[in-house]
């Protein structure tokens, strides 16, 4: 009988070898008269483990990890296709306590199925969604996205259900659900996990989306870095035109949903949905002044829903499952799970699904185990390079859009960007301007020209050139991008830029009894 | 290299028409274009202009505003570094000083022989394996150090004297 051994064809995994490592297994299998079944599936998320190697046994998958070339002849002398004990062994990957303490629901089959598989994802509830969608009409399905309590997750947090209604109550022949997969934020990689490893979930959440607003064309707007993702997609979406998903009649109804995947082109403020959509109708990404919503008029002028991956691959779930099931998770105003990623410079990086309320410690030091250099963490950045810098003294705050507001910080999309004690914020700082002053699309003057300022007073006060002057000069500048700028990107860089000053003057040369008073 | 601003109509005239009924045709043939051709030509440019019903100074204005399309030739193996925050925490700015004295250029520079050409990528969704850097626009490599980046180096040269 044949053995199933699972290689990762995830990005993150192929970026460490996992492409070389299932060519050699399959090569040593051969040469050993063995048989085995090769499956690509999409990463489990523990990425500190990748390329994390999984054997199907008759007690359930077991893991072995990191895998490199060098492993390979032991993993067969050690019998591992039949779970045999290696010095890389994981055990049986359910256990994996990383694993295990999660709730895992928009990523409920990523890493367990061959994403590429119309086969596997039916046989792991999929398009059980869909199928409760047709049945529930498009009201039905707006007010159950509503109910739900799901909000934006691409960093808004806008409430996903009111976006849906107000196109939905678009009056136009023709509207349209778009994809913001421009996933531009450092420490981010939830979506890509997502396209890479459950393509379908993707695409029948955007199908659901279609038949809830009445819209029947969609297009995913993915950025250019991710070439992995776009492969996966655009064959996921053939097979799903194949199998009767998309098209005309889907499963045999009335309804028809065509889509389309759209390459950006290295613009980080396309992630901006305004600018996005100029992006989609082949403009410069300039930011669009609001109102109107795109939901009133957005690509090419008609009603358009705007949601992130995330979002949209959550759909499915919640609407098989209901509204009540997935609201049941979380705490507050923050329903459901965020699937949230450990990056940087940290032990046990990888993808970890919770309800929102898990603490920032829990995630840093019981999921991550600290550092990977070994050094005390100093400050962690949450929510992408527009998110705020935070000190230890924050790490019990629990993952709460609101809770993160009330202390300056965002959640944005739960990248979580650690950094030790070698770290220095007045560079952080200075990146964060640097990065604006590159990236801004140049509509507005105090993104455009105040980012270009705030790199130069940094220096002066890094140089100390009237060092107290310079930080009140620069404190009026942030006032200015925070209130003067038309979207995130120049109203948020101040987030990154006054954390650091505010809980690490040290590093500015600044005395820390500005600390508090400035908060 | 004086075959170097050679370009085949013919290719840019197909891409266009493949995409010229798309609403929002502009980047999927920008992309098409330099898929094909490794950059998109300045006289390229009024091709694409006029299958679109665009002026000229439209669709230059579209290739200037985004980092990812080129108006010169690539070399034969780009190399993007991610500079962002996830690969800094994970000095990622040692290894840009290291890969920039190695290859011997700074950022957007393409070294005499056309071999390789050094750009900045700000994240390539790759930040729990951190540092990252991709070549050829398709090969992602993680974990990367001086030694791993040297040894792909001399891969890439040990390849190309093969041929």
């Amino acid at each position: 009988m044949s053995i199933k051994v699972y290689v990762p064809r995830d990005s993150a995994a192929i970026s460490v070898g996992a492409n070389d490592v299932a060519l050699a297994i399959e090569q040593e299998a051969l040469r050993r008269n063995q048989k085995i079944t090769l499956v690509r599936n999409g990463s489990r998320g523990l990425l500190w483990l990748e390329p994390m190697v999984e054997v199907e046994t008759p007690n359930g998958r077991v893991a072995y990890g990191p895998i490199e070339l060098s492993d390979i002849e032991g993993l067969f002398e050690a019998g591992f296709l039949m779970g045999g004990n290696h010095p890389l062994g994981q055990g049986l990957t359910e256990k994996i306590p990383y694993l295990m303490k999660q709730e895992r629901l928009t990523f409920a089959r990523v890493g367990i199925t061959d994403p590429l598989s119309f086969d596997d994802y039916i046989a792991h509830e999929g398009y059980c969604g869909l199928k409760r969608a047709i049945e529930l009409g498009s009201e039905g399905i707006v007010s159950e996205i509503a109910a739900s309590g799901l909000r934006g997750r691409g960093g808004a947090a806008g409430r996903t259900g009111k976006k849906w209604q107000e196109v939905r109550a678009g009056q136009a022949v023709q509207k349209y659900v778009v994809c913001n997969a421009d996933e531009g934020d450092s420490g981010t990689f939830s979506d890509r996990m997502i396209m890479e490893g459950d393509p379908f979930v993707l695409i029948e959440g955007m199908t659901i989306a279609g038949i809830g607003v009445g819209a029947t064309q969609g297009y995913i707007y993915l950025r250019s870095e991710y070439p992995h993702a776009f492969d996966v997609l655009n064959s996921a979406i053939r097979i799903a035109y194949d199998k009767g998903y998309l098209g005309r009649n889907i499963m045999g109804s009335a309804h028809a949903f065509d889509l389309e995947v759209r390459r950006a082109a290295g613009a980080y403020i396309c992630g901006e949905q305004t600018s996005l959509l100029e992006s989609l109708e082949g403009k410069r990404g300039l930011v669009r002044y609001r109102p109107p919503q795109p939901a009133v008029s957005g690509f090419m002028g008609k009603p358009t829903l705007v949601n992130n991956v995330i979002s949209l691959a959550t759909v499915p779930v919640i609407l098989s499952r209901g509204s009540e099931f997935y609201k049941d998770y979380g705490m507050g105003r923050s329903r459901g799970t965020l699937p949230i990623q450990l990056a940087g410079n940290i032990k046990q990086g990888g993808l970890v699904e919770r309800a929102f309320g898990v603490t920032l410690r829990e995630l840093i030091y019981d999921y991550g185990l600290g550092t990977e250099s070994g050094r005390p963490v100093r400050a962690v950045q949450v929510g992408g390079p527009l998110g705020a810098y935070m000190p230890e003294l924050q790490f019990d705050t629990p993952l709460d859009y609101e809770k993160f507001s009330e202390i300056s910080a965002v959640l944005g999309h739960g990248g979580i960007v650690v950094f030790d004690d070698t770290v220095d914020l007045a560079q952080q700082a200075r990146y964060a301007m640097e990065f604006c002053a590159i990236e801004s699309c140049g509509k507005c003057t105090p993104c455009r020209i105040g980012s270009q300022r705030g790199v130069e007073v940094i220096d002066k006060i890094v140089a100390n050139h009237n060092r107290p002057q310079q930080i009140h000069l620069l404190r009026d500048l942030c006032t200015t991008m925070i209130d003067g700028s038309l979207c995130a990107m120049g109203g948020m860089t101040p987030f990154p830029v006054l954390s650091a000053l505010n809980h690490f003057p040290e590093d500015f040369g600044a005395q820390s009894d500005a600390k508090v008073a400035n908060l | 290299m004086t075959a170097k601003h050679d370009w085949d109509r013919e290719v840019v005239q197909k891409v266009v028409e493949e995409h010229q009924c798309k609403p929002g045709a502009l980047l999927p043939v920008l992309h098409g274009v330099q898929d094909a051709l490794g950059y998109i030509p300045e006289d390229a440019v009024t091709v694409i202009a006029g299958g679109l019903n665009l002026s000229r100074a439209e669709v230059h204005g579209v290739i200037s505003f985004y980092h990812f399309f080129r108006t010169s030739p690539p070399a034969r193996h780009m190399v993007q570094v991610c500079r962002a925050e996830a690969c800094q925490s994970m000095k990622a700015n040692d290894l840009v000083s290291h890969i920039k004295n190695r290859l011997g250029l700074d950022f957007h520079e393409i070294d005499e022989s056309g071999t390789f050409g050094l750009e900045p990528v700000y994240c390539l969704g790759n930040c729990s394996c951190a540092p990252a850097i991709m070549i050829d626009r398709d090969e992602i490599y993680g974990r990367m150090t001086e030694e791993k980046f040297d040894s792909l180096v001399m891969r890439i040269k040990g390849d190309g004297n093969e041929h």
